[in-house]
């Protein structure tokens, strides 16, 4: 899905592209950040504690989590400055691109990098002859890693929306709607191997965020019963 | 992928095996021996095969080949594995090691060892050639000789092999009949070897390499090392041997071979006779009047012979060609300590070949030599026989001096006929095999210094052989004073055979050599040179023969600046020394030994005739890794299911994406701000 939503919405347009890389960057800064905590933690404690090792793992992935939204804010904050800027630029005094816009495809760029984060080293290891499963794992752990993946990116693209949908219009109930939500999301990860506990509340928080964003992009229920019907 | 050591999630997917030997593939001039594997590895499903009814399943029955058998020690014969060779539906072996030692032997050597390139042959005794006349390694199955087209490893861990039994128990034992289900337990062994078909081509591939590319990528290894060799009156080095100066060599060979790579313990095969050749050099080093004896003894360690005599035949080639300082001329008469561990009734057998005792002149010189080993039993619990005129040599290192020349030699053994040795060349010549035991509860320093039976035994040996050499090199005074002591005897059996990493060794080696003590000995002779055990016996013989001798460090190691150091005669060393009780530093001490190395490479080699019949032409193929891992494998369905899915949700994720994208303007209503563009 990241894919086809690159190809045919992104692609074109050499100023989405551009959004997308540095939203890919912000997102990856905020995890190189968030990581370098995490590790001079483990370093700094016991590492024979198992407990205390879930717990700073607990730790860890929540100031990640905390320390992603704050990139998007940031990067929102970028995003208003570079506006004026085109606004300048522009021939007709209107931005090429609309604010919405811009949190459409920021959040797919915090989607893109995650999904590879979460992704590629996994890939590395399936082209091996071995599954997953001789320590009594389950063997369904490659595909279910793949969909949890698939649910992120969908995710991250919904909340780019929501966020900068809340920051420009001050409602501050949506910006902690984003972090609640994406603080859930990772948290349900820690039922795992448990994989009905993570991914079926994670694609039930995605369909409500999608409906959520679409809402607030300007569509309604007449209109996407319009598209269904293949009606102009 | 390779370096990726602590990705998690490798570690969920693998089990690495550590502690395995793999059998790798050797050439010689016709042949390839020793095992392969694919490039990439090769995989198979687990199968535990305890009993012959459990090979059915591999060979005929199982419905998931191929299969990588993991085989219990004891069925590790000839018969099993022509069977396994036989078959595609085998693609590797795993061995576990038979604890206890098989006990009706096991010897993957051949029968005949190094037969064609000792003296016996069409022209020299052809009764004798071929073992006609007596078989010396009747239990040799010749394993270790055949190619293999799959890889084989050893399993050294009893841990490790229980993990793979458990894996296998858990996931491939066919329930209520029909075949296991999947996931299955699978091992995949890595162990490419990059040579093929014969010396002759994989040197020839290797010497285009090297002379035409600029990262010249070799593919096989000729089998070297250096052999040992000291005078009991110093020679020069350098030059040569006056003609009408007598020499009597001693010899022994000091490594050993198995199936598998590296691992070689030779106790019985090597160890227990180069430790008596070691005692008994010690012993008449300590006797008053040696300098002035008539005749000179070297005392040589052939290292290779296990591979058609690399390190006597190269001696012998240099000897004809002066390039040793001694000569075949200067060579009197030949002692050779062969196996002398498992003596029945303490009897000693000694061999001697028919073929050159026809000429009366070497008859009787050769019944000389015998009538004094004989005397020199007398008083010793040693009793010295004959072992019959109608049986040829064993197979030793004289028989490759006396296809240059006719000396009169013998070779005592602890057998008459067929080896006592029933585990020869296998990884079951432990000390074991040569009833080294300690007592229970020993520290390793009192191990060192335990006294064993064995090594009483085999002081005994020296002393008589010490003796021996004693009259025959002219001594004139009673030989009762030389005496071989037990307890340097207990020590080096300990250090070679058990632990190398001992007080002992440690305190006689060069201190930039520490790192080469290692844990359980073996005595194979490698390819990178000098191997550990080559440098040990140097600097044992050294520290026993030799003398301390009042030089700085500067002065011991750069010995021509010191005018009196005659270093052409003598060889200085400078030893880290003995550990101070109460510090943790040590005292260093230089050595002056009459102890050489000379090079043990075969001559075919320098002489660059790879297909050469009548010197050794081993070498050993070269590889990037060798490791071995398992996992779960799983069934094909299921990864073709998860392709499909993914395929799937791509297909429909463009097709969606473009319908939304197509219809946007259907789907979003124009935004109340008039600045911004519609998808």
């Amino acid at each position: 899905p990241a894919l086809g939503l690159f190809l045919f919405t992104i692609a074109r347009d050499p100023l989405r592209i551009i959004i997308l890389i540095a939203g890919a960057f912000f997102w990856l800064v905020s995890l190189l950040l968030s990581s370098l905590i995490w590790f001079i933690a483990v370093k700094a404690s016991d590492s024979r504690d198992v407990p205390l090792q879930k717990g700073l793992l607990i730790f860890g992935v929540m100031f990640s989590v905390l320390l992603q939204e704050t990139f998007r804010f940031l990067y929102y904050k970028l995003l208003r400055k570079a506006i004026e800027g085109l606004v300048a630029l522009s021939e007709d005094g209107c931005s090429p691109i609309s604010i919405q816009q811009m949190a459409y495809v920021a959040g797919v760029g915090f989607g893109l990098m995650s999904g590879a984060f979460s992704m590629i080293n996994l890939l590395a290891d399936a082209l091996g002859p071995g599954t997953v499963g001789i320590h009594g794992d389950s063997q369904l752990y490659f595909l279910t890693s793949a969909f949890m993946t698939m649910v992120l990116i969908f995710l991250h693209t919904f909340w780019g929306i929501l966020f900068f949908h809340g920051c420009e219009h001050r409602h501050w109930w949506e910006i902690m709607a984003v972090i609640v939500m994406h603080l859930a999301v990772s948290g349900s990860t820690f039922c795992n191997p448990l994989y009905v506990g993570s991914l079926v509340p994670s694609y039930i928080l995605m369909t409500i965020a999608a409906a959520w964003a679409y809402l607030l992009s300007g569509g309604s229920a007449q209109n996407l019963w319009r598209f269904l019907l293949c009606k102009s | 992928a390779g370096s990726c050591q602590g990705n998690s999630v490798e570690r969920k997917i693998y089990i690495p095996l550590n502690k395995t030997a793999p059998c790798v593939r050797l050439l010689n001039a016709t042949h390839q021996i020793g095992c392969q594997s694919s490039i990439s590895g090769d995989t198979g499903v687990i199968h535990v095969v305890e009993k012959e009814e459990d090979l059915k399943w591999v060979l005929a029955d199982g419905p998931h080949p191929p299969y990588m058998v993991l085989l219990d020690g004891s069925l590790f014969n000839r018969r099993v594995m022509l069977q396994l060779k036989g078959t595609s539906r085998v693609s590797g072996l795993a061995v576990a090691v038979a604890n206890p030692s098989p006990p009706q032997g096991f010897s993957p050597g051949l029968k005949c060892p190094n037969d064609g390139f000792g003296v016996y042959s069409q022209d020299y005794g052809p009764q004798f050639a071929h073992c006609n006349e007596t078989v010396w390694n009747p239990l040799g199955s010749g394993l270790s000789y055949e190619d293999f087209h799959f890889p084989i490893f050893l399993l050294e861990d009893a841990n490790e092999t229980q993990v793979i039994k458990q894996c296998y128990q858990d996931h491939n034992i066919p329930r209520d009949g029909s075949g296991p289900e999947y996931p299955l337990c699978a091992m995949q062994l890595f162990s490419h070897m990059h040579a093929v078909t014969s010396t002759v081509t994989c040197m020839r591939r290797s010497s285009l390499q090297s002379t035409f590319s600029i990262n010249p990528e070799v593919v096989c290894d000729p089998l070297l090392d250096y052999n040992v060799w000291s005078t009991l009156q110093p020679i020069n080095s350098s030059g040569k041997v006056a003609p009408e100066k007598e020499v009597i060599i001693v010899a022994t060979r000091i490594d050993s071979h198995s199936f598998f790579w590296n691992i070689a313990p030779g106790a019985e095969s090597a160890v227990s006779s180069f430790v008596t050749h070691l005692a008994a050099a010690e012993a008449l080093h300590k006797a008053p009047d040696v300098q002035s004896l008539q005749r000179n003894i070297m005392f040589t360690f052939f290292q290779g012979e296990t591979f058609d005599y690399i390190g006597s035949s190269r001696m012998v080639y240099d000897m004809e060609r002066d390039k040793f300082p001694l000569r075949l001329d200067n060579v009197h008469s030949f002692v050779e300590l062969n196996q002398v561990a498992l003596r029945n009734d303490s009897v000693l057998w000694m061999h001697t070949d028919p073929v050159s005792r026809m000429n009366d002149s070497v008859e009787v010189q050769v019944k000389n030599l015998l009538d004094i080993l004989r005397n020199s039993s007398t008083g010793a619990n040693v009793t010295l026989q004959e072992a019959g005129f109608s049986q040829p040599l064993p197979p030793s290192s004289f028989q490759r001096f006396l296809r240059a020349r006719h000396i009169p030699g013998v070779v005592l053994t602890d057998h008459k006929t067929a080896f006592q040795n029933r585990y020869y060349q296998s990884m079951y010549d432990t000390p074991e095999n040569i009833r080294v035991q300690y007592p229970e509860g020993l520290s390793p320093e009192e191990t060192l210094e335990y006294v064993t039976d064995t090594a009483k035994a085999l002081a005994e040996v020296a002393t008589v052989v010490a003796r021996a050499l004693y009259q025959l090199a002219g001594g004139a005074n009673t030989t009762s004073a030389i005496q071989a002591d037990p307890k340097t005897v207990s020590r080096m059996l300990y250090g070679f055979l058990i632990k190398m990493n001992n007080s002992w060794f440690q305190s006689i080696i060069k201190p930039d050599l520490k790192g080469i003590l290692g844990d359980v000995p073996q005595h194979y002779v490698a390819v990178s040179s000098p191997v550990n055990t080559t440098y040990l016996v140097q600097y044992v013989l050294a520290n026993l023969t030799g003398t301390v001798v009042n030089l700085t460090k500067d002065e011991c190691l750069n010995p021509e600046r010191t005018p009196s150091s005659e270093r052409e005669l003598y060889e200085y060393a400078w030893v880290q020394g003995a550990l101070d009780p109460n510090s943790t530093s040590r005292v260093p001490y230089c050595v002056r030994s009459t102890v050489h190395l000379s090079k043990a490479l075969s001559p075919a080699f320098e002489l660059r005739q790879w297909g050469s019949t009548e010197y050794s032409t081993w070498t050993e193929s070269r590889w990037k890794e060798i490791r071995a891992r398992i996992f779960l494998v799983a069934s094909k369905e299921l990864e073709i299911i998860t392709l499909v899915v993914g395929v799937v949700i791509l297909i429909f994720s463009l097709v969606a994406t473009y319908f939304i994208n197509a219809k946007a303007d259907v789907l979003f209503s124009v935004p109340r701000d008039p600045g911004a563009v519609a998808y």
